[in-house]
């Protein structure tokens, strides 16, 4: 059971993560999403599955620096809700862009670069969006879980692949998004060689050496 | 023959619900508007609705397709001299002075000069031109614009045998135009035509937009408009026309050589952008349209690339 702080943390942190689509739901009821409000829930639905996608991707790195454990139980929250924005924004794609022009959306996904890796995304987010429960965690038994859900990775690759693809001039944003993304993975490349070598130096010591 | 006009003077031929309204808001906002023309004086008005009216006739060429909204035209730019998103150069743009303006027409003709704005725009009749506009990011749009065709300021400082293509610039000025400071783009911006297609009736120098005098982010006080090619060839806010013998070195193609090319003519099998021009959306449109090749120009400009590979000279 959660203790009490926490709940409540969690729960303010379920609510900020909805303020984006309450805005954006908002805007557009009052006609606010400018000239081209397509385009404008497009861009930013696709822009905060990013910024979620990037936050739980966070989450790891953050508790090892800072040794807070009880940040784990927000990163299935931070996840499920990058999902929630990629289907809002494939959505947006699919229904108000192309209004289920199934002909047109096959011959984009197939030609244009930045379509394929974001399609290619998305379709790998749906088994982890699927496979979040606890439940699920113990089916698949604790190490098959894990490893499937190293698909993160090349999906966060792909998301700022097909922002950065898609970018007429102006790269800031997407490369901001890609720098932020390969600390994150930087730091998981290093920790997991700092593990390597550590382990490595253990078995060349003698027994009752260093540990 | 003067053909400005200031906003008592008779209103221009088109008067769509749009510029009605903007007309009554200037009217009934009568004493504050004055006030604030008053106050601007020497200096444009930037992003009010509040432009001054502009006489003009019906011109050749209009599409009798519905205009998009003023409001939309005005507030969705792309003028990256201020913002590289496309709807704060609505606000952005204001810092640009546009009054004392002169343009400069030099190089290979046979009479150069400076023209002062006051006289570019009495210098020949304005016609009304509603015309499609179709930009490279697959948005359209029709814009009824106010203006003259270029072939005629052509015509009168005579180009030598040497001149092959005209050259456009666009004014430098760091302090109005935050932007130029960066190096997102080789500033000034530039752009080109054949002198065939500068001396095509459909181009045009575009002085408003509506009936009224262009709103800074939509290039005042002087833009070029190619209807038949993507946005960007369409020059704004120029100051210099150069008729030169080699063809120019235009931004875009500077910037991106793969995915621009000189000629840009709105294409939709072209694939060097990274994403589609098969299709567009045409502002407040839910569906898309098919795009159409010289953007449904191709009776008028056709035969201006015949035997040429589209696909090579893009």
């Amino acid at each position: 059971m959660d203790h009490g702080p926490l709940q409540h943390l969690k729960r303010a942190a379920f609510i900020l993560c909805l303020a984006p689509m309450a805005v954006l739901s908002l805007d557009a009821v009052r006609d606010r999403l400018g000239a081209n409000p397509i385009a404008a829930i497009e861009h930013s639905t696709g822009r905060w599955a990013l910024v979620l996608l990037l936050v739980t991707l966070s989450v790891t790195p953050l508790r090892r620096l800072t040794g807070w454990y009880w940040l784990l139980r927000f990163r299935r929250l931070f996840g499920l809700y990058a999902f929630f924005y990629t289907c809002l924004h494939v959505l947006a794609y699919v229904v108000l862009d192309e209004y289920f022009d199934w002909s047109a959306i096959t011959r984009d996904i197939v030609r244009l670069p930045f379509m394929s890796v974001g399609f290619a995304s998305f379709v790998l987010l749906v088994p982890l969006a699927l496979t979040a429960s606890n439940s699920m965690v113990r089916r698949l038994g604790s190490r098959r879980w894990q490893a499937l859900h190293r698909l993160i990775y090349p999906i966060a690759i792909g998301g700022v692949l097909h922002y950065l693809w898609l970018v007429k001039l102006d790269r800031t944003q997407p490369e901001l998004f890609g720098a932020i993304l390969a600390v994150l993975l930087g730091f998981r490349v290093v920790t997991a060689l700092g593990g390597v070598a550590r382990r490595a130096l253990a078995g060349r010591l003698p027994a009752g050496g260093v540990e | 023959m003067s053909r400005t006009k200031s906003p008592d003077i008779k209103p221009s031929e088109i008067t769509d619900e749009s510029i009605y309204r903007s007309r009554r808001r200037f009217l009934t906002a009568a004493s504050a508007a004055a006030a604030g023309l008053l106050l601007s004086e020497g200096r444009a008005v930037g992003a009010s609705p509040r432009l001054p009216l502009l006489a003009a006739h019906p011109g050749p060429y209009s599409t009798d397709e519905r205009p998009t909204s003023y409001q939309d035209i005005t507030h969705y730019n792309n003028f990256y001299e201020f913002a590289t998103d496309k709807y704060s150069p609505a606000t952005l743009a204001a810092s640009l002075v546009t009054h004392p303006w002169t343009v400069t027409v030099d190089g290979e003709v046979h009479r150069p000069g400076t023209y002062d704005i006051d006289r570019l725009v009495r210098m020949y009749p304005l016609e009304d031109r509603v015309y499609r506009f179709r930009c490279v990011e697959g948005w359209s749009m029709v814009i009824p614009w106010v203006g003259f065709p270029l072939n005629r300021l052509i015509r009168e400082v005579r180009p030598t045998g040497n001149a092959r293509y005209v050259k456009f610039v666009t004014v430098y000025d760091p302090k109005e135009m935050p932007n130029q400071r960066t190096d997102l783009l080789h500033w000034p911006y530039v752009e080109g035509l054949r002198l065939d297609e500068a001396m095509h009736p459909l181009t045009i120098l575009a002085l408003g937009l509506y009936g009224r005098v262009l709103p800074n982010q939509n290039g005042a006080p002087v833009r070029l408009v190619v209807p038949w090619k993507y946005g960007f060839k369409s020059i704004k806010s120029i100051v210099r026309i150069s008729f030169v013998e080699k063809q120019p070195l235009t931004t875009w193609v500077r910037a991106v050589p793969s995915e621009y090319g000189f000629y840009s003519n709105v294409n939709p099998q072209d694939d060097h952008t990274p994403w589609s021009q098969a299709r567009e959306r045409q502002i407040g449109d839910f569906l898309r349209r098919p795009t159409l090749l010289y953007n449904g120009y191709g009776d008028q400009v056709a035969h201006l690339y015949r035997g040429m590979d589209l696909n090579r000279y893009f």
